[in-house]
């Protein structure tokens, strides 16, 4: 017998659950999130081991989603110098590494790289010559100019990465394995600048993923928990304490994908849209098979265009503190929030602001648990501005399902998130595209639940040459066969491990018939 | 006209709408193009029309997947040495270059090589579009030979192709780009400055820097992006911007055939479209457009789907079901509709069972409200009054 804690740091709130080995629900709650968000998982930890009454002995997985890392890349704090070396010439070198990123993040991480010879082309010719001598002199003066985070892309490692794994050996061997090294080949997709980028922003991280993991390490420790401690990924995947201080990078969006594995995992539904609206924010995104649909394009972070697996959403402002502006005869929602301060500043809490939360309790739709409402401004309020502000939230919500959604075949809407009162449910049904709507019981803890119940998968990426007598189903099985293979690498089950997610992109514009294969697999711990 | 940082990024999302959907994704172009100039300072853009006729020019461009530059990026000197290659070869210095094509990526290029060399760029090109093949170019059309032509990659290699025609052109450049690993960097239809007058597309650059600059601009003024679309393209070569259609895509269908994205795009009509539905053909670019069974549009007229809100030009590859589109017709200069030029990009040629019909001419009511440019006020004045 033992029991999993789930723990999702988000923005307004940090939430804690324990679920036994079953998936069942023994506890849950909420505190308010804190400025270094270790305090708050602490304090969640502590409220949720008191309320469920379970022993810290039988915790068999801690598993936790959290902001840290967001954070450090948007507040461009704490982060790590790097070193960043692109394997690449003689090509790559007309738009250097961290061209055209805000100055304010490239001295954070000390704008300052190096481009050695090598590379391949799709087909795994080498482009240049890759020399030991080159890369060990550029090493050795990272190293003398004091740097210990590295970040190394060459082109097209996603098909073959042997140098960028030369060079991490070298790195490591002139070190003393004392300095980190982030490969862009485990991080990104094909599109050498946003990998690279995304490497970059991996490397820059390390230092703020040490220190967070020690200190809930350490805190787990305290308490006597001996459990297995995880981080969640963007895709949905677990993480092991040493992947997520490797690749902090994954943690990045986290938040999200915890919500829509909750709401999977709330409803038993694996093809649905999930819309997460909370205090600033509405987020769509479609689950399929379970997991958040991956976004194939560029996402940007912090200012800057990357390519690792990120969740597919449509992020619109328009959540549950949301605030409601009637200027000249036009309405306006947004696109700012009164975020964590609605119980201060919202007409309905004696505030002086419109919400949207205000908009559902002035026109009755809004059942608010536990809170003692002001409803006296309703009266002298004008009602048409409430009713078009509704509409208005409803057209808002109409566009990210219809944007989120890839066919017309109508699919069922998951609902979670606080914010979510703002929706009215007698509408649920006037939803087009949307077969029913369903808001879980428990839907405040999708986040922290889709922590507990997160699995272990694996992901490759690979272009295959179909003129060499190579068809593409065997080229599809072969790009299975070693994403599964990935997933038992990283701890997965193997009798329970399946595919995923498949992704094929033919490159246009070549006759030649070269096809890129993205495969995902999943299974349990 | 000289042109800056600012241009270039006008630029590569102006030359995207002329795209019709074609050219691959601006970034890396446009990125070497900023790189190449913050460097070297502005680069000129000369009027085709006020050239010496003896000017020599070289066109430069790159050739192949968008996806594998994306990747494998370039150095920046290939283009250059692809046109010195030629110069050698011909035993004579280009005293300009221009762009071959009006698009994502190729419409930059040339930037990148003047910045580089010191060159000036000539304000024309020969697809006033995009499209995918290297004879489809006005300069084929009225008789320019494209080779001989050199073609560079990043290792450094550089072929020098004497083709007896413009086709066999395009089939063995596209099989060196092959071997060349997918993307190629090439010098091709040399030049006079008398040729450029009589076969080229005339201020299709610093039209793509207008649109560029009308999108990015919005709500200065208070207009929307399509108010400012029309606005800069009245009484230009090209012609007034006409739009199409306005809905959300509902379905999509793509495949892959010998390299190229073939698809469909359903659209549902909103606002004053609500009932009607638009497809949209595409082969990498967007042929025909076709409003409840009735042609409103095709190609060699340019049909664009901007997204709705920002006015930003969205390519074939990155059609999402459920987006909310404007879709645009800009109706092509009188070079590109002659019946010479019609048989190689007219519909026919795509397959297509019917002949091309101008939009002026498909659009009569709204084209005699519009300004028309010399050139098209000759042809249609009758019919559109």
């Amino acid at each position: 017998m033992g029991y999993k804690i789930g723990i999702d740091v988000g923005g307004t709130h940090t939430d804690a659950v324990i679920v036994s080995d079953k998936n069942e629900i023994v506890a849950a709650d909420k505190t308010n999130t804190t400025p270094d968000p270790t305090d708050g998982i602490v304090e969640s930890l502590d409220l949720v081991l008191k309320s469920s009454g379970v022993d810290v002995d039988e915790i068999s997985h801690v598993m936790i989603g959290t902001t840290h890392c967001i954070n450090a890349v948007v507040e461009r704090k704490n982060l790590a110098r790097v070193a960043v070396i692109r394997i690449c010439k003689p090509a790559g070198q007309s738009i250097p590494p961290m061209y055209g990123w805000p100055d304010s993040l490239k001295s954070a991480v000390g704008a300052t790289y190096w481009l050695v010879g090598g590379g391949y082309d799709y087909d795994g010719r080498k482009i240049g010559e890759f020399r030991d001598s080159e890369v060990r002199s550029v090493v050795r003066e990272a190293l003398e100019k004091g740097f210990n985070s590295f970040a190394v892309t060459g082109i097209f490692s996603p098909v073959i990465p042997d140098e960028e794994l030369q060079v991490a050996e070298i790195i490591d061997s002139m070190s003393d394995g004392r300095a980190h090294v982030s490969v862009s080949h485990k991080i990104g997709r094909i599109g050498l600048l946003e990998r690279e980028n995304a490497t970059i922003l991996n490397a820059a991280l390390t230092n703020v993923a040490r220190s967070a993991t020690n200190a809930i390490e350490e805190a787990c420790r305290k308490r006597g928990i001996y459990g297995k401690l995880y981080f969640s990924q963007n895709d949905g995947m677990l993480m092991s304490v040493d992947y997520a201080r490797q690749y902090p990078i994954f943690t990045i969006a986290s938040g999200p994908t915890n919500s829509f594995r909750g709401a999977s995992f709330l409803t038993g539904l694996r093809q649905a849209i999930v819309v997460d609206i909370g205090g600033t924010t509405l987020l769509a995104g479609m689950l399929v098979n379970g997991f958040p649909r991956q976004s194939a394009a560029w996402v940007e972070v912090g200012g800057v265009r990357t390519n690792f697996r990120m969740p597919d959403l449509v992020s619109i402002g328009c959540g549950g503190g949301t605030i409601v502006r009637f200027n000249d005869g036009r309405l306006t929602l947004g696109p700012d929030s009164v975020g964590y301060e609605l119980e201060r500043r919202a007409l309905s809490w004696g505030g002086d602001l419109l919400t949207t939360t205000d908009v559902a309790v002035g026109l009755g739709y809004a059942r608010i648990e536990g809170a003692k409402l002001v409803t006296d401004w309703i009266r002298d309020f004008d009602i048409k501005i409430l009713v078009d502000a509704r509409e208005m939230i409803l057209r808002y919500l109409q566009e990210a399902v219809d944007q989120v959604k890839t066919t017309k075949e109508p699919l069922p809407m998951i609902l979670v998130g606080g914010g979510g009162i703002i929706i009215p449910e007698d509408r649920y049904k006037s939803i087009n595209g949307v077969s029913e709507v369903i808001r879980p019981v428990l839907f405040q803890y999708a986040n922290a639940l889709g922590a507990a119940v997160a699995e272990v998968g694996g992901e490759i990426e690979k272009v295959f040459s179909l003129d060499s007598g190579l068809t593409r189903q065997e080229a599809l099985e072969q790009a299975k066969k070693l994403a599964v293979q990935e997933a038992v690498k990283a701890g997965a089950k193997s009798e329970t491990v399946e595919v995923v997610d498949i992704d094929e992109t033919f490159l246009a514009y070549l006759p030649s018939n070269a096809v890129k294969i993205r495969v995902k697999a999943a299974g349990k711990l | 006209m000289k042109v800056g940082v600012e241009d270039i990024k006008c630029l590569a999302i102006g030359a995207a709408i002329l795209g019709a959907g074609g050219g691959g994704d601006p970034y890396v172009g446009m990125m070497m193009a900023v790189k190449a100039i913050e460097e070297n300072g502005d680069v000129t853009l000369l009027d085709p029309l006020s050239i010496d006729d003896d000017m020599f020019i070289i066109p430069t461009a790159m050739m192949g997947a968008p996806t594998i530059m994306n990747e494998r990026i370039p150095s920046g000197g290939e283009t250059i040495k692809s046109l010195h290659a030629l110069e050698k070869h011909l035993g004579r210095k280009a005293d300009a270059t221009m762009p071959i094509e009006s698009g994502g990526i190729n419409s930059t290029i040339p930037f990148n090589v003047a910045a580089r060399t010191g060159l000036p760029v000539i304000d024309a090109d020969g697809m006033g579009r995009a499209f995918p093949e290297l004879q489809m170019e006005t300069f084929h059309i009225y008789g320019i030979s494209g080779s001989p032509a050199a073609i560079t990659d990043e290792r450094g290699n550089t072929c020098i192709v004497n083709t007896v025609d413009n086709f066999q052109l395009e089939w063995i450049a596209r099989g060196i780009t092959i071997r060349m690993g997918g993307a190629s960097h090439i010098a091709e239809y040399p030049m006079t400055g008398k040729d450029v007058k009589a076969t080229g597309i005339h201020y299709s650059i610093s039209l793509g820097i207008k649109i560029g600059k009308a999108v990015r601009g919005v709500g200065v003024s208070g207009k929307t992006a399509l108010e400012r679309l029309i606005e800069v393209t009245e009484g230009t070569t090209y012609g007034k911007c006409i739009p199409l259609f306005k809905g959300k895509i509902v379905d999509l269908e793509r495949r892959t055939t010998a390299g190229f994205a073939v698809g469909n795009v359903t659209i549902e009509g909103l606002d004053e479209f609500q009932g009607k539905t638009l497809k949209i053909s595409f082969q990498n670019e967007n042929l025909v457009a076709i409003c409840d069974g009735e042609v409103i549009a095709s190609v060699p007229d340019i049909i664009s789907i901007l997204d709705s809100d920002r006015g930003f030009p969205i390519t074939s590859e990155n059609l999402r079901f459920g987006y909310r589109v404007q879709v645009v017709g800009i109706s092509t200069p009188e070079i590109m509709r002659t019946p010479e030029a019609l048989k190689v990009w007219g519909p026919r040629y795509f397959g297509y069972d019917f002949d091309f019909i101008p939009l002026e001419l498909r659009h009569k009511e709204y084209y005699s409200r519009a300004r028309l440019p010399p050139e098209k006020m000759v042809k249609y004045r009758d019919i559109l009054r």
